[in-house]
């Protein structure tokens, strides 16, 4: 065992003089303080970086953008946080190829402008700005046009991981279509660092669609939000993404649509036309959009927010559970915002009462998980974690979860405790 | 365990007709759709149940018995092949349809169930399943998990990991697991239904299955369309895809190609160098429009003749054309060997010369069929078995082929898997470490390695477990692995 100077001076003669420093405050993971924090710059740095991680035992936390860094439990130890902000190159961007190649720290947005100067798109729309790629994977982050495209595990095709001991291993390929080997893109989706860290990965990129519009339902009440996602998911517009906001005053489900120039009326016709039974439509301005559309920013001002996974066509009942949950505690009018066509409704609390949202977490969990669904904890103070448990505890695959995490990282050095089970 | 008692074992679960032990009956099983291999299985069984499965796997499990899954039979790469005293599994009999979810646009099948039968289930609901290898009319959707399937509409709607939404899974212990959400979005933890999907039947077997369905297109429109020579026909396809115009389907066949179709099913194909075909839907607006620019683009390309499937019928008979085509060898070469490879879609005009100059160099025709707009390219090595050493050179073209497909930026298969055929191959693409950390998964799903032992990684690896069942493994006392 080195002491901590010794250990810096490894790591500075791994990655450079100015890319190791003492962690502050800041960089602490749900209460826990990390020592120090180190910016390799390539797969090899990452490489020798757990090697010596390994050799000292060092409990490593991988981090990106850090804007989901305050997901999962706090973790079991924390040394070292191995930050990707200098794994920031775009390795290759082929348009005719529609793929891209980058460091796991390229940030989203920049992703997004190097490639629509070929009028294209990475699919991906989680709503925090300044996320990196490797973050967004590990988060599984999402966002509404999901609905269409789907989430990660579906545009993801390469990945070079580096395990705990600094072992580097390449999956996928840079083609769309690759059945070579397993698929650990996908495992290392949503792994939230435990597993390793991301380094690069590859992606398939789609056209940026040339016209798109916004078009939104006011409705009554749960049923006719169900009733109106409905008729569009079971309708033949192909939308992009079917969006609820339900708050007390104001209920809309917005449908955005893209197409090109040409088709982009008639969709607008359809989807107007169909949603007109379930109350007053109208397709909104773009500053509308910015605000209500599919794709406006969400507040964060909330203590608690919860992610419930049910079956879309249970709409109506997973809002009125919540509703009635949240009315029995004493607890106002939610904020309820989803991706309605695809399942995923968030639940906002603003209250202080945690009894109260430890209550409506636990019914939550109680109707859902006996149904298949999920609910987890995607903000919440530290003690409502400690209390409730960030996921609800999966199914009965999480025996197969902890011996994959024992043979991915048998020393238990990767961002130990922060996931599902305490993995 | 002695065979005798195995067999008394095993019709105990499923009765003497579940069991087949003769050895004339065994070799009906004793390679898939590749025939370059065979192996005689010691034993095969007929399950009829989910629960017969687990009794099966449990049985193997506790006895130290390799096993090996098989659906329909049709795969290329001889993923299942049976192994040497092992017993193989067969499918075909737990092909119930289980539940079908329209609201939820969820269908539950068990893994028999036939590809196309899916489609057929939902049709009159307006919806359908989107993958479709050309083996749809036999191919098993167990089977298409395991493979990982494509297809020629997977450009839009993406192969067979994208429309596996859950599964039950019996592990080879013998326990059952669930893994993926089904109905639901998101379940917590990792991946693991991505991870199985496609992993060859080397991690346990599915024995209920929930797929996604997607609905009818308001509108589809073919076309065919003629081209002097394969230059012509990619440019074609480079035009389009460079619009943002994603077709439903993008093929191409070589002129060689047409001339063993036409023979075959005579569809009345142009006499061309190449043909494509072409087919876009989606909402009608938008398939009008963007399909009057895919026939411009064709025609910027010099396409010598353009037809517009008028129907139905029509339709059907392009696509009859292009599924005939592997089976259309058959008119034109005694025998033929199907590659499947990838590449980066700009990278066809250089892989297709090489293909070319590697024909001349081996004297021996290649065939090519593509999906051409995710570069999965399916050349055809004709052959004659009877002439010597050919079959042979044959084999070594192939693998030719591929190692260009992985000079260009590719990969060794798009959709017909590694499974025997090519994992000696795999240490092309992949390092040492790459597969051993793939085999990190192996290990945790599977300890002892009785699941399709011996497919996809070349050099298997024991994974470090104290011995439970085993004393120690077969494969390591045969020497043909190492400690992990």
């Amino acid at each position: 065992m080195q002491t901590q100077k010794g250990i810096v001076e490894d790591l500075q003669g791994i990655v450079g003089l100015d890319n190791v420093r003492e962690a502050t405050a800041d960089d602490a993971i749900e209460g826990v303080e990390p020592s120090l924090v180190v910016e390799p710059g390539s797969v090899e740095e990452i490489s020798a970086v757990m090697k010596l991680a390994a050799r000292e035992d060092l409990a490593v936390s991988p981090r990106g953008g850090g804007t989901k860094i305050h997901v999962g439990n706090p973790p079991q130890r924390l040394d070292l946080i191995l930050s990707t902000a200098r794994m920031n190159e775009i390795m290759e961007h082929t348009p005719g190829d529609q793929i891209v190649r980058v460091e796991a720290g390229v940030k989203l947005e920049d992703l997004q402008e190097q490639v629509s100067g070929s009028d294209q798109m990475l699919v991906l729309d989680p709503p925090e700005s300044g996320a990196t790629v490797g973050g967004i994977i590990a988060a599984n982050s999402s966002g509404p046009r999901r609905y269409k495209y789907g989430t990660i595990r579906d545009l993801i095709i390469g990945i070079t991981i580096v395990l705990h001991d600094g072992t580097v291993a390449k999956a996928g390929s840079k083609v769309v279509k690759n059945v070579a080997g397993y698929d650990l893109s996908k495992l290392f989706t949503g792994s939230l660092g435990t597993l390793g860290v991301i380094a690069t990965a590859n992606f398939r990129l789609h056209p940026r669609p040339a016209a798109a519009r916004t078009v939104a339902v006011e409705v009554a009440g749960s049923r006719q939000a169900q009733a109106a996602a409905q008729a569009i998911v079971h309708s033949q517009v192909e939308a992009t993404a079917v969006e609820l906001h339900y708050g007390e005053d104001e209920k809309i489900l917005t449908v955005l649509l893209e197409s090109i120039p040409g088709g982009i009326e008639a969709k607008v016709e359809t989807a107007s036309f169909l949603l007109k039974q379930f109350g007053e439509v109208r397709t909104l301005s773009d500053e509308e959009a910015d605000h209500l559309g599919p794709l406006a920013p969400p507040e964060v001002a909330d203590e608690v927010v919860l992610k419930i996974g049910a079956p879309p066509a249970d709409l109506s009942a997973v809002l009125e559970s919540v509703l009635g949950a949240a009315e029995r505690r004493g607890l106002a009018h939610p904020r309820i915002t989803g991706h309605a066509g695809t399942g995923v409704t968030f639940v906002g609390l603003s209250s202080e009462d945690e009894d109260a949202a430890a209550g409506l977490v636990g019914e939550m969990r109680e109707i859902q998980v006996r149904k298949g669904g999920n609910v987890t904890l995607q903000r919440a103070p530290l003690t409502l974690k400690q209390r409730v448990g960030t996921w609800d505890n999966g199914g009965d695959y999480l025996g197969l979860v902890r011996r994959v995490k024992e043979k991915f990282d048998p020393r238990g050095g990767m961002n130990p405790g922060r996931f599902l089970g305490g993995i | 365990m002695e065979r005798s008692r195995l067999i008394r074992a095993m019709e105990g679960i499923l009765g003497a007709e579940g069991v087949i032990h003769e050895h004339e009956q065994l070799r009906t099983y004793e390679c898939d759709g590749l025939m370059n291999y065979r192996v005689i299985p010691d034993l095969v069984v007929l399950p009829e149940t989910g629960e017969h499965v687990q009794r099966i796997v449990r049985l193997c499990y506790d006895e130290g018995i390799p096993f090996v899954a098989r659906g329909s039979g049709t795969g290329l790469s001889g993923g299942a092949l049976p192994v040497k005293s092992g017993v193989l599994i067969v499918l075909t009999r737990v092909r119930k349809i289980l539940e079908v979810d329209i609201p939820n646009q969820r269908i539950v099948v068990e893994p028999g169930v036939v590809n196309i039968w899916v489609s057929q289930e939902v049709a009159d609901e307006g919806y359908y399943y989107a993958p479709d290898p050309a083996s749809q009319i036999v191919s098993s959707i167990g089977g298409n998990l395991a493979e990982n399937s494509g297809g020629v509409h997977c450009l839009k709607y993406g192969f067979t990991t994208n429309h596996v939404m859950g599964a039950e899974v019996v592990l080879p212990d013998g326990s059952v697991t669930h893994l993926g959400g089904g109905r639901t979005p998101d379940a917590p933890g990792y991946d693991l239904l991505g991870a199985f999907v496609g992993s060859e039947g080397t991690l346990g077997i599915a024995t209920r299955i929930t797929l996604r369905l997607v609905r009818t297109p308001e509108s589809v429109q073919t076309l065919l369309a003629a081209f002097e020579d394969t230059e012509g026909a990619g440019g074609a396809v480079s035009g389009i895809i460079g619009e943002g115009i994603i077709p439903a389907a993008i093929e191409m066949m070589d002129q060689l190609t047409i001339e063993a179709v036409e023979a075959a099913v005579h569809p009345g194909l142009p006499d061309a160098g190449a043909v494509l075909v072409i087919e876009l839907d989606g909402p009608e607006a938008e398939v009008e429009e963007q399909f009057g620019r895919v026939m411009e683009i064709c025609e910027e390309n010099e396409a010598t003749e353009i037809r517009v499937a008028e129907d139905d019928a029509e339709r059907a008979l392009f696509w009859k054309a292009r599924k005939a085509a592997f089976g259309a060898m058959g008119r034109i070469s005694n025998d033929y060997y199907v590659q499947d490879g990838v590449i980066p879609r700009t990278e066809l005009p250089s892989v297709l010369k090489r293909i070319s100059e590697l024909s001349e160099e081996y004297k021996l025709r290649v065939a090519n069929v593509f999906h051409a707009g995710d570069g999965n390219l399916h050349p055809l090595v004709l052959y004659n078995n009877a002439t010597e050493g050919e079959a042979e050179r044959a084999e070594e073209l192939a693998g030719e082929i591929v190692f260009a497909c992985l000079d260009h930026g590719g990969s060794l298969t798009g959709e017909h898997g590694i499974g025997h055929d090519k994992k000696k191959y795999m240490p092309k693409m992949f390092t040492d470490d790459d597969m051993n950390v793939m085999q990190l998964l192996r290990c945790a799903f599977d300890p002892h390695q009785i699941s399709n032992p011996g497919k996809i990684f070349p050099t298997p690896r024991l994974c470090g477990e104290r011995p439970g069942p085993f004393h120690m493994h077969p494969l390591q006392k045969a020497g043909i692995v190492e400690q992990f």
